[in-house]
């Protein structure tokens, strides 16, 4: 147990100072981690990339016999060897790659001339390769000895069952078109037509037909109207079964010697075997891709519950890069220590992310966040960490324990995936505490400095609220409550604005989601990579072949083309360009000029063979052969083909046979030239023309679908343009949902839980008053309240007890003195105590709860006063601030529910009554019944002989300062219930009162401010402090010990702070703000109560007022709205319609309004954007029984 | 039943979809409804992987549907599904220990994630002979247990659930509805138990976290009143 115990402090410990070291240094540490991760993945580079890509590898032909099927009885270097070259391939391929051309070039001729002719020798070809034989010795071999012998086509193919051999023989060639018979093919009125009549319609990345029997990209192969390079190329592709070098030395001898390439220097030396590796179905794709769903849906869950910080992407980012890079660097140190991993990457990925999973670091997150606010960076992030230090390593040893035990099944698949397991978590754990550390701390860091900034004005003019340093939280653990962050914690439902119909929440749904444009855009982007991904070989020539042909240097601009050289034999193409550098028909026209000139009617074309024919095949798609062996219903999964080196075959042609074997139909189509200089631009033209047409089919294709989806997705965005316009509110925007969605987010741990704590509060009910509760103020330890005659109770407001009562003055009504009923107030001069509660805490807390009864001092009803509050629920949830702060949303709820209860209890007997005319005393800004005499002077008319009223109470430390109708200020103390002072230099009742430190501001009721000054007359040695004596030098709130003699001194008057009676008073940051029935708000200095600002904006008188640290301002009004300012300039923020009727009180947290009213509901408003995020309707009608008769009486609440 | 009771209790100024979506009966049928596409959508994607290492046969023409499955196996693990995501929260309630470790989203998909790896385990790795397949994959199901539900009563009904479905499985295969390739367990192969022991506890756990929703509602609703 004791070994537990110090492993668990040590642990923490180190913990502690690992967060200070993180905290301290971030970027260096950042820095380092990152190298880290990069030396860890550097091994990765060595790994093939996951894919269905075919490997290659390269045996010479010389001295070439199949691998033996055997794998031990290979010889020779087998590190070099593939481990899958074993056993015979599926088959060799042999390619005759045909280049042909007509030359000399006349230039009558059309310009099917060029492709007409050079295909019609493709049979004679094919009979010359059909019809060899080797004879030897042995006897005569032929073709179909050797060759692979392919029998029917797929079912599902009858489309190309005249066009692929379906007997005997693998032979492909361009003559397949036609059926291998010159008569149809010279029957053919339109080559281009037949070649491409099987071409796809769509955008097609796999093999297509053309490509099958040209056996090269149709890009090269020359057969389209407008080749100015006039070389055709094809190839006939042989499958063979067996390799027979004789035979295929002996076809190629033969072939050369009948076609003589004069110029080829394509190298012959080596047979490439191509290895095809199983190829993904849909079958195998749909459970991959259901594990990738579930693996994105736990990463969306998780960082969901990331708040309380200044970025929420950053931190979400920053955690899935933690795991990511964690399992990356298990693989690369995997690798590194000789472990080449044999699983499929893809498929262990998500369960290795799951196993490793997000956990720590959210707790991590959490743990930081909820460490007081108000404390260094450092420290929380330290704090934080060891907090959290023993969970997280016993779950790390758990983990690792069980991922141990996985190792021991023996299971070699899952050996491996333990092991990588294994080192993920370690480094997953080292980037936790390096990384991700690192990144909250920064992220922290950088919320404290927006605070920082809020609140840097408040702290210019105010005497600096410092931080409270343990001990004394300890000490006063209730009342201390972090002032800055405070939020609202709703529900998290669904069913939260329950008044909005079913078909606006849906479409409330899709805007705030922007369900459908992260819809459309991950389908692009999946559109977009299955389409590199599964064909970059065929996009990639396509590609480049569109930027050659269309770019205006593609001839001579690019050297590595497919047919270089031999085009411009004639010309001189460098003057041309040099002339007409960007102008591809002049240039050719010029061409067609120079070359006129030179050679009269005829130019000679060569056909040359350069390096860039080499290999032709592997221009192909990689799919090309897989595809064609799977018409055959072979399959290449696993397997190798062998592909030998091709074999030139050169074809020159002349015009005569060019002429002959022109159809007579395109003799009529391509109109001939008749004159020749004026012909030849319409020639020229007419080619091109029709090209467009034709050549249509590989290109049209390509714009029609790109011009299709711009145009679907344009009007896609228009659509969704509209809806947005149509459904979304004109505010909308940039900060609304995000806070709400922050809000949803906002999950305390107990979200979940079956039963929510919050339910089973009971308010505490305090009884003692004889009747209504007049005024209340409370500072989270103490509350004080007053009734209707004048009785004030002070109340703990942990247990509830009643722990001083101060007499009603009305039993001394006779007496003309004042302090008479106080005996010994001025006994003792002593020193005052410095009380550490800092006012932010306290002012915050406090709360008039309850709205101001009428007086009515006959019938009265027989109640018992009722107080509720739950202050002391505070006490037991504490030490968790998501509860802290839950519960302070309650307060507010049962507060006003308080409120109603009272005014229920009241509304029963408070029409049946005729007080009426004691209204001006109890309403001293009553507004509908002689409202304007009242604000004159109403006092004097009762004299000092009536007992006066309290019509407001503030609280701080042990003294209640309360404000009498007869204008009379006084000061007791709390806990003895004395009279520490009055002043009584002010005539007109005083309606509202702040106490701040050792000011008083009181509003009269004729609308003047009187600033008073609490001074203690110290003497000697009695200066104690509760707090630690470091904060010596903080200003703070006193405590006056009964022993003080405590004078109440008049510093200031504003006489004429407003026309009329002040009826809201706050002050914070050093700024005071009254808010009166003349519709304005005026901001003062506290200090030399000097004017600051006038805000005029509402149309009502001003019932509410709110001001707090970060110098912000929100007023209500009896006009029902809500109007936020900037205290430092005095401009209008926002201006919101809240109710329907007065605003009966105003709170703001750091993100929220919180406002009530009385059309009996509660909203609560975004603060930055005016947006109401959520409403709540009280149930009943109190509220509105209660205005009505308010009304009636002519009423109205101080509040 | 407890439905009827709570129909008249619900505030009269809701609207027809909220005291709907409200009621418990609603609710109820719901969360069925969810739960079967749940199982159903499992129940392809684990056949899928089964089907690829031809561990189930099934008859040749009904290969050709586009399922590749007979059609009746993702009804009816729909169907079971949904009886057991229901069974589990409405257990907890009688037993009245409410569940309450790990109730997140988040981890259900773990788990679920979790459930789909011993699948693809039980599919793809190539063990030495079955024993030690159904073994491991039995730990592998304890462990899921122990991970994410913790509760005796989770367990019990894992168990009762995974006897159960396996006695079914076995009849079915006695009379010739599918079969499997190489059984090692009467009729069927010997790990079928630890599969639906862990997809009892899956489907557990996801019944469970849909039930928190009805249960905040309900205590939203008290709330309200």
């Amino acid at each position: 147990m004791t070994l537990t115990e110090k492993l668990r402090e040590r642990i923490s410990r180190a913990f502690y100072n690992h967060g200070l070291l993180c905290a301290s240094y971030p970027i260096p540490i950042i820095l380092f981690t990152g190298l880290c991760i990069l030396a860890c993945c550097y091994p990765l580079l060595k790994l093939p990339l996951p894919g269905t890509g075919p490997v290659e590898y390269s045996t010479p032909v010389k001295d070439y016999s199949p691998p033996s099927p055997d794998v031990s009885l290979q010889q020779g270097d087998l590190s070099e060897r593939p481990d899958w070259y074993v056993g015979a391939p599926v088959a060799y391929i042999q390619q005759i790659f045909v280049k042909a051309t007509v030359s000399p070039w006349q230039k009558n001729f059309l310009a099917v001339d060029v492709f007409r002719s050079p295909l019609s020798r493709v049979f004679q070809l094919v009979e010359e390769i059909r019809n060899h034989a080797l004879r030897d010795s042995s006897g005569v071999k032929s073709l179909e000895e050797v060759c692979l012998q392919v029998t029917d086509l797929l079912p599902g193919l009858k489309k190309l069952r005249n066009l692929l051999p379906e007997h005997g023989c693998l032979l492909l060639s361009p003559g397949n078109f036609w059926q291998n018979d010159r008569e149809r093919f010279n029957a053919d009125p339109d080559i281009i037509k037949t070649i491409h009549q099987h071409e796809p319609k769509t955008l097609q990345t796999s093999a297509t037909l053309k490509d099958l029997l040209f056996g090269l990209p149709g890009k090269y192969s020359g057969v389209n109207l407008y080749n100015r390079k006039r070389v055709v190329s094809y190839t006939v592709t042989l499958g063979l079964q067996r390799y027979d070098s004789r035979f295929l030395s002996s076809l190629r001898s033969r072939l050369k010697l009948l076609h003589p390439s004069p110029n080829c220097t394509l190298r012959e030396e080596n047979i490439v075997h191509v290895h095809f590796k199983e190829e993904i179905g849909i079958a195998e794709l749909i459970p991959l891709v259901t594990t990738y769903i579930i693996l994105f849906a736990y990463i969306y869950f998780s960082t969901r519950k990331i708040d309380m910080v200044k970025s929420k992407w950053g931190l979400a980012l920053a955690a899935v890069v933690t795991v990511l890079s964690s399992l990356l660097m298990s693989v690369g140190l995997c690798t590194l220590f000789g472990l080449t991993p044999t699983l499929n990457g893809g498929e262990i990925f998500p369960y290795l992310v799951v196993v490793i999973g997000l956990e720590n670091v959210l707790v991590l997150t959490k743990s930081v966040v909820s460490t007081p606010v108000d404390l260094e960076v450092k420290l929380r992030i330290a704090q934080g960490l060891s907090n959290e230090s023993w969970s997280i390593m016993k779950n790390m040893a758990t983990e690792l324990g069980i991922i141990l035990i996985g190792y021991f099944t023996l299971v070699p698949a899952i050996q491996e995936f333990c092991l990588f397991a294994v080192v993920g978590l370690v480094s997953d754990f080292f980037l936790q505490m390096f990384f991700f550390t690192t990144v909250l701390s920064i992220d922290i860091r950088r919320m404290e400095l927006a605070d920082l900034n809020k609140r840097l004005p408040a702290e210019a003019c105010m005497p600096p609220a410092k931080p409270v340093s343990r001990s004394q939280r300890y000490e006063r653990q209730p009342a201390m409550r972090p002032a800055t962050p405070h939020t609202i914690t709703l529900q998290p439902s669904s069913f939260r604005n329950l008044r909005l119909p079913k078909r606006l929440r849906v479409i409330y749904f899709f805007a705030r989601t922007r369900l459908a444009q992260r819809l459309i855009m991950a389908g692009t982007v999946i559109w977009i990579g299955i389409l590199v991904y599964t064909d970059p070989a065929g996009l990639r020539t396509y590609l480049t072949s569109q930027v050659t042909e269309q770019s205006p240097l593609g001839e001579a601009g690019l050297p590595p083309m497919p047919v270089p050289g031999g085009v411009l034999p004639a010309g001189d193409p460098k003057i041309d360009l040099s002339v007409f550098p960007s102008d591809p028909i002049q240039l050719s026209e010029n061409q067609t000029q120079q070359r006129e000139q030179k050679s009269g009617l005829e130019s000679l074309t060569e056909v040359t063979w350069g390096p860039e024919d080499e290999e032709i095949w592997r221009k192909l798609s990689f799919r090309h052969w897989p595809s064609l062996f799977s018409y055959y219903n072979i399959t290449l999964a696993k397997r190798y083909i062998s592909i030998l080196p091709a074999i030139p075959v050169t074809l020159y042609l002349n015009p005569q046979e060019a002429l002959e074997v022109r159809h007579p139909q395109e003799a009529n189509r391509y109109h001939p030239f008749l004159a020749p200089n004026s012909g030849k631009l319409g020639a020229e033209a007419q080619p091109d023309q029709a090209s467009s047409k034709l050549q249509g089919h590989q290109d049209v294709t390509l714009y029609k679908v790109a011009a299709l989806g711009l145009a679907s997705g344009i009007i896609l965005v228009l659509l969704l343009f509209c809806l947005y316009r149509v459904f979304c509110p004109k505010n909308y925007g940039q900060n609304g949902p995000s806070h709400s969605r922050r809000k949803r987010g906002d999950l305390p741990c107990d979200d979940y839980g079956y039963s929510p704590p919050e339910t089973e509060i009971v308010p505490l009910v305090l009884r003692g008053h004889l009747m209504d509760i007049e005024c209340l103020a409370s500072d989270g330890m103490l509350l004080v309240s007053c009734c209707l005659v004048g009785q004030i109770r002070v109340w703990d407001a942990q247990t509830g007890d009643c722990l001083t009562v101060i007499p009603k003055p009305r039993l001394r009504r006779d007496s003309s003195g004042i302090f008479d009923y106080q005996e010994s107030w001025d006994h003792s001069p002593d020193g005052k105590n410095g009380l550490d509660d800092s006012f932010e805490n306290s002012h915050q807390l406090k709360r008039m709860l309850s709205p101001p009864q009428p007086l009515l001092f006959c019938d009265q009803p027989d109640l018992t006063s009722l107080i509720d509050t739950n202050f002391s629920e505070r006490a037991k949830v504490a030490e968790s601030e998501t509860r802290l702060r839950a519960v302070g949303s309650r307060q507010k709820e049962t507060g006003y529910d308080f409120s109603s209860l009272v005014g229920k209890a009241y509304e029963e007997h408070g029409t049946s009554s005729n007080c009426g005319n004691f209204t001006g005393l109890s309403a001293p800004h009553g507004r509908s019944l002689g409202d304007e005499s009242f604000t004159s002077s109403p006092l004097p008319a009762w004299g000092g002989d009536l007992e006066s009223s309290v019509w407001s109470l503030d609280l701080q430390g042990n003294l209640i300062v309360a404000g009498r109708s007869n204008g009379k200020l006084e000061v007791w103390d709390a806990i003895e219930g004395t009279l520490r002072s009055s002043n009584d230099e002010g005539q007109s009742g005083i309606t509202a009162l702040v106490f701040l430190n050792n000011r008083i501001v009181a509003a009269r009721l004729n609308g003047s401010l009187d600033f008073f000054s609490l001074e203690t007359h110290t003497s000697l040695n009695h200066l104690q402090f509760r707090g630690a004596p470091s904060r010596s030098s903080i200003p703070s709130s006193p405590v006056f010990s009964s022993s003080d003699v405590v004078v109440c001194q008049l510093t200031h008057t504003v006489s004429c702070a407003h026309q009329k009676p002040i009826t809201a008073l706050k002050a914070a940051a050093g700024r005071l703000v009254t808010g009166s029935q003349d519709h304005t708000l005026r901001v003062f200095r506290l200090e030399d109560s000097c004017c600051l600002f006038t805000l005029q904006g509402h149309s009502g008188a001003i019932t509410a007022v709110y001001i707090d640290q970060t110098m912000v301002l929100a007023s209500g009004g009896q006009d029902g709205a809500i109007c936020l300012w900037d205290v430092l300039t005095g401009s209008k923020v926002s201006h919101m319609y809240a109710h329907r009727g007065d605003v009966t009180s105003l709170t703001c947290t750091t993100s929220c309004v919180i406002s009530s009213g009385l059309d009996d509901v509660i909203s609560i408003w975004d603060r930055s954007s005016g947006i109401k995020l959520y409403s709540i309707q009280q149930v009943g009608s109190e509220a509105a029984a209660r205005e009505r008769l308010r009304r009636l009486l002519g009423f109205s609440g101080p509040h | 039943m407890a439905e009827s009771d709570a129909m008249p209790t619900l505030p009269k100024k809701c609207g027809p979809y909220i005291s709907s979506v409200t009621s418990r009966g609603m609710n109820l049928v719901i969360r069925g409804i969810v739960l079967f596409f749940i199982g159903v959508f499992l129940a392809l994607v684990l056949n899928l992987l089964q089907i690829q290492r031809n561990v189930t046969l099934f008859p040749p023409d009904v290969i050709t549907s586009i399922f590749s499955s007979a059609w009746w196996v993702p009804p009816c693990c729909g169907t079971a599904s949904a009886v057991i995501g229901l069974l589990y929260p409405c257990m907890d309630r009688h037993l009245g220990e409410p569940h309450k470790f790990k109730r997140e989203w988040s981890s259900v998909m773990r788990c679920v994630a979790v459930f789909v790896g011993i699948n693809h385990a039980s599919a793809k790795v190539n063990f030495a002979n079955n024993i030690q397949l159904s073994l491991t994959l039995a730990a592998l199901s304890i462990g899921l247990w122990w991970t994410f539900d913790r509760s005796r009563s989770g367990f019990g009904l894992g168990i009762g659930i995974a006897f159960l479905a396996t006695l079914v499985s076995q009849l079915l295969v006695y009379n010739g509805v599918y079969q499997y390739t190489s059984p090692d367990f009467l009729y069927v192969r010997s790990w079928l138990p630890c599969i639906f022991f862990a997809g009892g506890i899956t489907m557990g756990n996801i019944g469970r976290q849909l039930a928190m929703y009805e249960c905040k509602v309900i205590a939203e609703k008290s709330h309200e009143d």
